[in-house]
């Protein structure tokens, strides 16, 4: 007790001392609508030093793939971005495709562009209104919502369920589109083109927005390429690169769209690139359905239709005499597929596709088909070797590289997620700017955390 | 004698009714905690925003402070990094508190059995409402919601214990890891 | 061979191992020592202009065409169900390495200038599973060699920061190599189930 000594706080002792704050923002903080650490350090409200720290939802999605089936790993794919889940099965199916080299129908192509470019309007409505919402913006965000809601019930009608979807199939699509989905799409897209020119108007000349979203973020051409930067957030910096323009895929060729590009690269420039990328999202469903072919109606003519229920019926009392020639009439009950139409999206390969179901339950060849495809053991086999499929997700370039050896199940999955390297970049985008400045940065980075730490 | 149990009824009946309108009045204002995580998120902006408004329900607050909240919705799967951070909210809440597991992810892990991922928040938290589904739909959301007032108006009363123990014998199946292998 | 693999294999005889175009999909199979060398020309060279790192990842060769199916009537390498003929197939693929090279770090490379894309293999053993960095060439190598480490343990020599990204801090083990069970799980708070 006797060496302590009590300094006097005498006013001439008492100095100053400047120090650094540090702030952790996150895992689950009310500003951000994703799970990610900042750990930030201040000086005042200048940021000095960020670190992120990311793998909040890892969740195993490449050791899953690698379990089971090439099939069973479209539900996973689902949840990768599950913003835009269509983009992903596609992209899945595209892959194995490759790999087992066959191709879809050209009416499967134009009904993959279509839904991937709906998803895309989905996944952009939910990015600029989340990131609107977040500046304080709420209005914006029950608009966006709204009209994402119509969009969603277009996929319901189409696939059967409004998010995760599994509606991509290896050399298909599950299901043809409904009846009178043109006319349908039509009205939705005439909906959500009404909400976004609101959007705009409560947006983009809005003084508080605008102040918020310029000149923050930025991130310049060069130093967006050195990190592996794609989609949108490329665009905004000027970059032309979109991977339906450069490698096209599907049927993206023979479809007019522009590529919107931003000059500055700061935040306002990418909501300006995502707000034209959805006008032309909706231009290239409005012309894929107009130049989609129809399906081939009769596999082979001479058939008089009969509901599925009761070609099943006949099949169960051993009357499958021509039944292979049968037409059967749309039955919601066996997953939207017809048997005529099932042609029509799906590629004419037995070892790949599976067979119609109103074959799976109505004789015995296609239920020996569909076993021989589902069956552990059995299933797609492609031979060795490996593929790596780039599409266009919402946040860039979306590929999947996928290593067969030659077994039933794929060997590798791996995913090249857009957000990833976004993420990686975001220290560099934030460091040097305010605090406040990174609630927009991030909305503008859109992650997504199923994609980011599958 | 006779005087003093008429009295303790009258208590009773006061307490009992007291208790009744607290509930009433806890079940339709319901300060929810987000603790949004994956893909349930989605299907939780969609409840919540104006095509199927979850304020109907006199939930449409939501408190970003866990201090404020009285319902904590776990929407999304939970890793085995993200559980920590979770128990760390779930402790942060003030009595009485009620957690809803949003999504089948959050109920039983789901198909996400790998090392990644925790089987269930229950392992972790006491949960008193399970929304199945992946995600569920608004509706079955909505649905879960007004379960959990069920038992907002009755829990007090009741003085149910929460979490597994809470669920009716015949539902209280032990949880047995690899009974399926 | 294509005018990316040609100059590749014209430039650094000495390090590529293989080269391929299986599904047209320009592949080098390097030897690791060149991997730096190959790569800073592939971003500078004007005829190469590789601006992108578009991905990187690696493949666990551990069980390598060593699977059975649950079938067990089924045991032929063929990849189609015995009923159906192959389609004849004009391209094979080749690892190029014997799988004693366990891991295998892949890069995608893409440029922008001209268009073309690359693969880029780098083998490497178990023993020895160390892999020059290219942090100093692509910043987007930075995030991706460090999930490679979290994921399969193959260090990357002269990264920066090499430290867990996905997975937790104690947690053991690299969860993707194929000889890790799917299901053990290393809990944090809460049972182990």
């Amino acid at each position: 007790m006797s060496d302590t000594h009590v300094l006097p706080l005498e006013p001439h002792t008492r100095s100053t001392e400047t120090r650094h704050m540090f702030l952790n923002i996150g895992p689950s903080h009310p500003a951000m609508h994703g799970i990610i650490q900042i750990t930030a350090e201040l000086d005042g409200e200048r940021l000095l030093a960020t670190d992120v720290e990311i793998g909040y939802l890892h969740r195993g999605f490449e050791k899953m793939c690698e379990l089971g089936p090439y099939n069973n790993a479209i539900p996973y794919t689902d949840r990768l971005n599950y913003v835009s889940p269509l983009i992903n099965n596609f992209g899945y199916c595209w892959a194995v495709e490759r790999l087992m080299g066959i191709e879809a129908p050209e009416r499967c192509q134009y009904i993959r562009v279509i839904l991937s470019e709906i998803s895309r309007i989905t996944d952009h409505l939910t990015c600029v209104g989340a990131s609107a919402m977040e500046l304080g913006a709420f209005t914006v965000f029950l608009y966006m919502i709204k009209a994402r809601e119509v969009l969603w019930e277009l996929i319901e009608a189409v696939a059967g369920a409004r998010l995760t979807i599994s509606y991509g199939r290896v050399g298909g699509v599950k299901a043809d589109l409904p009846e009178g989905f043109a006319q349908r799409t039509h009205a939705a897209l005439e909906e959500v083109r009404r909400v976004l020119i609101e959007c705009d108007k409560l947006l983009t000349r809005n003084r508080i927005f605008v102040d918020r979203m310029q000149g923050t973020g930025v991130i310049s051409k060069e130093l967006a390429i050195s990190y592996g930067i794609t989609g949108p957030f490329l665009r905004g910096s000027g970059v032309n690169y979109d991977v339906r323009k450069a490698y096209p895929y599907f049927v993206y060729d023979r479809l007019q769209f522009d590529v919107p590009l931003g000059s500055t690269g700061d935040n306002y420039d990418r909501y300006l690139v995502r707000m034209e990328e959805m006008e032309q999202s909706m231009r290239l469903v409005e012309q894929a359905l107009k130049q989609i072919p129809a399906g081939p109606i009769l596999v082979d003519g001479g058939g008089q239709a009969i509901p599925a229920a009761a070609m099943v019926d006949l099949a169960k009392l051993g009357q499958t005499g021509g039944m292979k020639r049968v037409n059967v009439v749309t039955d919601p009950t066996l997953g939207g597929s017809t048997k005529s139409f099932h042609c029509g999206i799906n590629a004419p390969e037995r070892r790949a596709v599976l067979p119609p179901k109103e074959d799976t339950y109505g004789n015995i060849e296609g239920l020996m088909h569909h076993f021989k495809l589902v069956m552990m053991g059995h299933g797609i086999r492609p031979p060795q070797g490996e593929v790596y499929a780039p599409v266009e997700g919402a946040n860039g370039e979306l590929g999947f590289y996928v290593v067969s050896d030659g077994s039933d199940r794929p060997y590798r999955v791996r995913v090249r997620p857009p957000c990833f390297t976004i993420m990686a970049a975001l220290p560099d985008l934030l460091i040097g700017g305010m605090l406040a400045d990174l609630v927009p940065t991030f909305g503008s980075v859109n992650m997504i955390g199923g994609e980011l730490d599958r | 004698m006779g005087q003093g149990t008429a009295d303790a009824g009258k208590l009773n009946w006061m307490t009992t009714k007291l208790d009744a309108a607290l509930g009433w009045a806890r079940k339709f204002s319901i300060f929810q905690y987000p603790f949004v995580t994956a893909c349930c998120g989605m299907e939780y902006m969609a409840t919540a925003c104006s095509h199927y408004d979850v304020d109907r329900f006199g939930a449409g607050f939501p408190r970003f402070s866990p201090r404020q909240a009285d319902v904590l919705f776990v929407v999304g799967t939970i890793s085995h990094k993200m559980a920590p951070v979770l128990k760390r909210i779930y402790d942060q809440m003030m009595e009485p508190k009620w957690a809803v597991a949003f999504g089948v992810c959050t109920c039983t892990g789901g198909f996400y059995d790998n090392y990644a991922t925790v089987m269930g928040i229950d392992t972790i938290i006491p949960v008193d409402v399970y929304i199945p589904g992946c995600p569920p739909r608004p509706e079955n959301v909505l649905d879960g919601l007004m379960k959990l007032q069920d038992k907002i108006q009755l829990g007090t009363l009741a003085d149910a214990p929460t979490g597994p123990e809470g669920r009716p014998a015949e539902l209280r199946v032990l949880h047995q890891p690899g009974a399926h292998l | 061979m294509s005018d990316v693999t040609r100059v590749v294999h014209e430039r650094f005889p000495h390090w590529v191992i293989a080269s391929h175009a299986y599904r047209g999909d320009q592949t080098v199979v390097l030897k690791r020592e060149g991997l730096l060398e190959v790569c800073a020309a592939l971003r500078d060279a004007p005829e190469l202009a590789c601006e992108f790192l578009m991905d990187l990842g690696c493949v666990d060769y551990l069980s390598f065409g060593s699977f059975q199916g649950s079938a067990p009537t089924l045991t032929t390498p063929s990849p189609l169900p015995y009923f159906m003929k192959p389609a004849p197939t004009a391209e094979m693929w080749e690892r190029g390495v014997p799988n004693e090279f366990r891991f295998e770090v892949v890069y995608h490379f893409s440029s922008l200038t001209h268009g073309h894309r690359l693969r880029l293999k780098v083998p490497v053993t178990a023993q020895d599973a160390v892999v020059d960095s290219v942090t100093g060439l692509w910043r987007a190598a930075n995030w991706f060699e460090r999930e490679v480490w979290d994921m399969y343990g193959v260090r990357f020599a002269g990264h920066p920061n090499l430290k867990r990204i996905l997975m937790y801090e104690p947690f053991e083990g690299h969860p993707l190599r194929k000889d890790y069970p799917v299901n053990k799980r290393q809990p944090l708070i809460g049972p182990v189930n």
